[in-house]
């Protein structure tokens, strides 16, 4: 089923939680609202699941108007941050909850409610914990019921809201994977919301980016990534360096070095912040005829699967850079020295500010 | 929780003693003096005194009166408790404050003001003093009057139980719930009852002892016609009053009894309670974020 929402608009007293938010999400998409702390992504998604109603605005469902349709009538399965298990059930009666509180006429037997859960936990793996209580469970596990619990009442929507936001980092890489081979098995439309970027790029097949209730842009990982259309989707989706440099005539410059605008990038200003990824620049220990800027070695972390490098320009910003491992021990870097820093053109995002940059201080 | 404590954390033997000594002499003085004193003067002049003491018609009446009340007004305030603390934590609404704050108010204000209120509202010279009296509904000097008292003086015990258990639960598995396509009813009964009772019946027990033992406020509505509307704590004031200590006293001692099985009562709640909290825990994560 798909999802549309046009104009929404939510206020919390002065704080705008939705400014005019419109979103389609088609047929068996898996996305993801992502986005930081405050931007409205849960705010969102509980309209869409109907647990919140916004001030203005439409939800529909299947191109049918579904705004002030009640919650238990959107046929819409909610996975909550902190599970909202329920505590005095075991796993089996959580996941059957939705089975045994439909009207009698609806209702399974108790032999096909049985099956059907048992299907569900062996689903989630959890097959073998049927009898226990959410409190003896981990967290990765309680998540997990609360899925098939979710799942049990065959959902047209199935919503999550920072579905592993309470987890431990491994679990958490483990669980994304596993949502991800789950909705590939599945195919309901999911809407997920998260604040990690990583998540989002790894298991959605579109991501949704927001910041102060409204949506920054909405394409595939790679889209967004590669192609961001403001500072603020640049910033977010990764480690960035910012530098205050200068633009003319259709190039940027940073220091020394000057380098031919992205498509996108506006073409005049006089001062512009450029955005650079620490994997785009490189270090040489001498000049290799590239354009280039001088910069002192600060502190060096070799710990991990590449080398950061943290170093100060010659103007004074402090930055990184990020290399191989082959490459540092060719370079040969220690504290203190003097390197050359060159840029790859590709990916980078400027951002120019007329007059004397009124967006972006001097000190950044 | 351990029983082993470090000697830097430990008072001085004779510090611990002093401060052991005092709160024990201070409850011996307070509590257990008083206590020993009713039972004293209730068995004074004997067993037989004392059972007779039961006999009397009207003293039977007076228990009678107090169980009736005690069994209308308690009721009344579980689920005013219950709509209240759900109200309150399940919605946004403007005056929540006020409401918190006017649940607690018959805590603050004494009981017999709590009774003046009645008298002024319901009396024959009260605001709706003349219209009751065409229509011959009597409140003041009647049951109606000693009930809502009652209801008034002991509205806040299950409330507050509930609001502060209801806060800390949130409402995330209400929200669970009605996705799964229970309705309200459904999820009261299912989700928000079973997570809610152990606090419900203390406020319960609280609320019922407090209902049986209220004399203030009852005291000024209910115009002490014995066998009417004298309940037990007023009929023990009229006859020690008429010198009959060993009839006041005899019937003061089942009061404390009955306090004393109370606390016994809750005691086991609190200590279930605890118990199943552990057990159940809550199915929120073990840290948050």
């Amino acid at each position: 089923m798909s999802i549309e929402v046009r104009n929404l608009k939510k206020r919390f007293g002065d704080y705008v939680a939705l400014g005019d938010v419109n979103l389609r999400v088609e047929t068996g998409e898996l996305v993801a609202l992502l986005g930081p702390s405050g931007a409205g992504k849960t705010t969102l998604l509980r309209v869409i699941g109907g647990l919140d109603h916004a001030d203005s605005g439409e939800v529909f469902f299947h191109g049918q108007e579904t705004t002030d349709r009640a919650l238990r009538e959107r046929e819409v399965g909610f996975v909550f941050q902190h599970y909202a298990l329920f505590r005095h059930m075991t796993v089996f009666e959580n996941v059957a909850f939705g089975l045994r509180v439909r009207p009698k006429t609806t209702r399974p037997t108790e032999a096909s409610i049985k099956d059907r859960v048992m299907r569900l936990l062996d689903l989630v793996h959890l097959g073998g914990l049927s009898t226990r209580f959410p409190s003896q469970l981990s967290g990765g596990q309680r998540q997990r019921v609360a899925l098939a619990r979710a799942l049990a009442v065959e959902p047209k929507v199935l919503l999550l809201d920072e579905p592993f936001g309470s987890l431990d980092a491994k679990v958490r890489q483990e669980l994304r994977r596993w949502l991800r081979r789950l909705h590939d098995e599945l195919h309901t439309t999911s809407v997920f919301v998260t604040h990690d970027q990583e998540e989002a790029m790894e298991v959605a097949d579109r991501v949704v980016i927001m910041n102060k209730g409204e949506i920054e842009q909405i394409g595939t990982p790679e889209e967004v990534y590669f192609g961001p259309k403001s500072a603020f989707v640049y910033n977010f989706l990764g480690n960035v360096n910012l530098f205050q440099g200068r633009v003319e005539g259709g190039r940027a410059y940073l220091g020394s070095v000057s380098l031919p605008l992205p498509d996108a990038s506006p073409a005049k200003g006089d001062s512009a912040t450029i955005y650079v990824r620490p994997h785009l620049l490189d270090l040489a220990d001498q000049p290799n005829g590239l354009d280039h800027f001088r910069a002192k070695v600060e502190h060096i972390h070799p710990t991990g699967s590449t080398v950061k490098v943290e170093l100060t320009a010659e103007w004074g910003e402090p930055f990184q850079v990020e290399i191989s491992h082959e490459r540092y021990r060719a370079l040969a870097l220690r504290r203190g020295m003097e390197t050359f820093v060159t840029l790859r053109n590709e990916s980078l995002f400027v951002e120019t500010t007329p007059g004397d940059g009124m967006m972006f201080g001097e000190g950044i | 929780m351990s029983g082993a404590r470090s000697r830097e954390t430990t008072e001085p033997a004779w510090v611990r003693r002093l401060l052991i000594g005092g709160a024990l002499a201070y409850l011996a003085l307070f509590l257990f003096v008083p206590i020993g004193a009713v039972f004293a003067e209730a068995l004074k002049k004997g067993i037989p005194a004392y059972l007779a003491a039961f006999r009397d018609p009207y003293t039977l009446k007076a228990f009678l009166l107090t169980i009736l009340v005690t069994v209308l007004a308690v009721p009344l305030n579980v689920l005013f408790g219950i709509a209240a603390a759900w109200a309150i934590t399940k919605f946004r609404f403007r005056g929540k404050n006020l409401l918190i704050t006017l649940i607690d108010l018959p805590f603050s204000v004494s009981p017999v003001i709590s009774g003046l209120i009645f008298v002024l509202l319901f009396g024959n010279q009260g605001l709706l003093g003349p219209w009751l009296q065409e229509r011959e509904i009597r409140i003041i000097f009647a049951l109606p009057g000693i009930v809502l008292a009652t209801i008034f003086v002991t509205f806040p015990f299950v409330a507050r139980e509930l609001i502060a258990l209801m806060q800390t639960q949130g409402s995330e598995e209400e929200e669970a719930a009605l996705s799964l396509g229970a309705n309200g009813w459904q999820t009261f009964w299912r989700v928000t009852l079973p997570n809610i009772r152990w606090g419900l019946l203390y406020g319960a027990i609280l609320a019922t002892s407090r209902a049986i033992g209220e004399f203030g406020a009852v005291s000024v509505v209910s115009g002490h016609i014995r066998g009417k509307t004298n309940t037990v704590p007023l009929h023990i004031e009229i006859l020690y009053n008429e010198y009959n200590f060993v009839g006041a006293f005899a019937i003061a001692s089942l009061l404390v009894l009955t306090a004393l099985l109370t606390l016994g009562v809750k005691t086991v709640v609190q200590r279930r309670a605890r118990a199943e909290q552990d057990r159940l825990g809550s199915a929120a994560p073990e840290q948050t974020p």
